[in-house]
């Protein structure tokens, strides 16, 4: 490699700029439905994230191929276990196997936590607005101000057809926290609809940071109802969703 | 490093044009940005090479196009693994702008800019001798804008965050000068062959 190596992202650096692979053992597997699976790791040598960073997990076969994708952590950093959210994806060759066939006590190998810009300083007030399994980081953001005692610095607006296919839609309760469904009333009683601007509008705040998960569909739609709204586009810090089996 | 326990051989035949840790994405094309979709406006959109250069040069959106035409036909690599195979991008060479340009003597490396603000960092061996482009057009159409249009940096044999979208300039350097990503803990170089994701591989 040539130049400097010196991360100068918004917060801290994290295991990432070592660029070491080390192991988790899987303490706990949950499935919130057909679609996805929670696994909560046990992570030997673990740093720290910050929320908003993920971790690659490689499988490795026997004749040596390996497969590896990215997940967010869903847990807050004080969290004794790193807890990440994999979505099934159809033919999925990594969330597939995660989903299916991992049990407690399975090790995995791990490179992480990654990623230096769509991480919250943990200072200024976030607005966070996810789609589906984009509010993912989001919610360990939400956890993480909710450990701090400062439970009203992260909004979290969230958008699914229906609460079921929304992670973690049981956290996504009081203080400032949307739910918005486009096929269902939400639990609080918002009609069905897309969102809009009237979700987002009572929760602007001047010194706050804007972050904006999930589909580029999702975003885009997301990005124009805030730049509606007056949010500079260039303050806004979006993370997009592939499809990455 | 230990094997997965039940994670069976590769699914697919290995395909020789994937490098390491790498998958094919077949006819999709996934779009990873750190920032909105930006309107491009081409009345007043220009493509500009400055820094250390001799002839300072720009071009508006007609003027590129009258450039000589140029086509890669390949394959592109992400660093959040996928790659997309066998398709083609058509632009102007960055060995054209250059020529033009007229790097000087000290110039080594290239910062490439967007209309957003965001930026990556190259050695300037990687965008000469027919490894860059400037495309307008992906497969005979228009370059979508999700994916980087109107005009967006190609560069193939790198990952793709490379290949800057809604390209707007590069500065010539004698130093490297991390770009976004770059600052953000991913690799100088990024070369897919040697799988420089992430600062220190």
């Amino acid at each position: 490699m040539t130049g400097t190596s010196e991360p100068t992202g918004p917060t801290g650096t994290g295991g990432w700029a070592t660029g070491g692979w080390t192991t988790g053992t899987v303490q706990e597997v949950r499935r919130p439905g057909p679609g996805a699976v929670v696994l909560r790791l046990a992570v030997d040598a673990r740093d720290d994230h910050v929320p908003g960073q993920h971790y690659v997990v490689r499988l490795r076969a026997e004749d040596g191929y390996t497969a590896s994708r990215s997940y967010s952590v869903a847990s807050d950093p004080g969290d004794p276990l790193v807890e990440l959210y994999v979505e099934r994806l159809d033919d999925g060759e990594v969330s597939g196997f995660l989903a299916d066939v991992v049990e407690p006590g399975d090790r995995l190998e791990l490179r992480g936590p990654i990623g230096g810009w769509f991480v919250w300083d943990g200072v200024h007030p976030l607005l966070a607005v996810g789609g589906g399994s984009g509010v993912v980081p989001l919610v360990s953001m939400l956890r993480h101000a909710r450990a701090e005692q400062r439970p009203d610095d992260v909004c979290l607006v969230a958008a699914a057809r229906t609460a079921d296919r929304l992670p973690y839609a049981e956290e996504l309760v009081g203080g400032c926290q949307v739910v918005a469904l486009s096929g269902e009333p939400s639990p609080t009683g918002r009609p069905a609809g897309r969102l809009v601007e009237a979700d987002l509008a009572p929760l602007l705040r001047p010194d706050q940071q804007v972050f904006v998960c999930g589909s580029p569909g999702f975003a885009e739609h997301a990005g124009q109802l805030l730049v509606g709204l007056g949010v500079d586009p260039r303050t806004v810090r979006v993370e997009r969703f592939g499809p990455s089996g | 490093m230990a094997i997965t326990r039940g994670f069976g051989a590769r699914r697919r035949p290995a395909d020789e044009r994937l490098p390491p840790g790498q998958y094919d994405t077949g006819s999709g094309w996934p779009v990873l940005t750190a920032e909105l979709t930006p309107r491009v406006d081409l009345d007043s959109w220009t493509m500009t090479v400055d820094g250390l250069v001799d002839g300072l040069a720009s071009w508006t959106w007609e003027e590129i196009h009258a450039l000589p035409r140029s086509e890669y036909h390949g394959d592109i690599h992400c660093v959040t693994t996928w790659s997309k195979l066998g398709t083609w991008f058509a632009g102007v060479s960055v060995d054209t702008l250059l020529e033009q340009a007229r790097p000087g003597p000290l110039a080594r490396f290239v910062l490439a800019t967007s209309t957003t603000g965001y930026t990556t960092n190259l050695p300037l061996a990687d965008v000469t001798g027919g490894k860059a482009w400037v495309v307008w057009e992906h497969e005979g159409r228009p370059l979508p804008t999700e994916h980087g249009g109107p005009v967006r940096l190609l560069v193939p044999h790198l990952y793709f965050w490379k290949s800057a979208k809604w390209i707007t300039r590069l500065t010539l350097l004698d130093r490297d000068e991390p770009g976004f990503w770059e600052r953000n803990g991913y690799h100088d170089r990024g070369d897919p062959w040697r799988e420089q994701r992430y600062q220190g591989d």
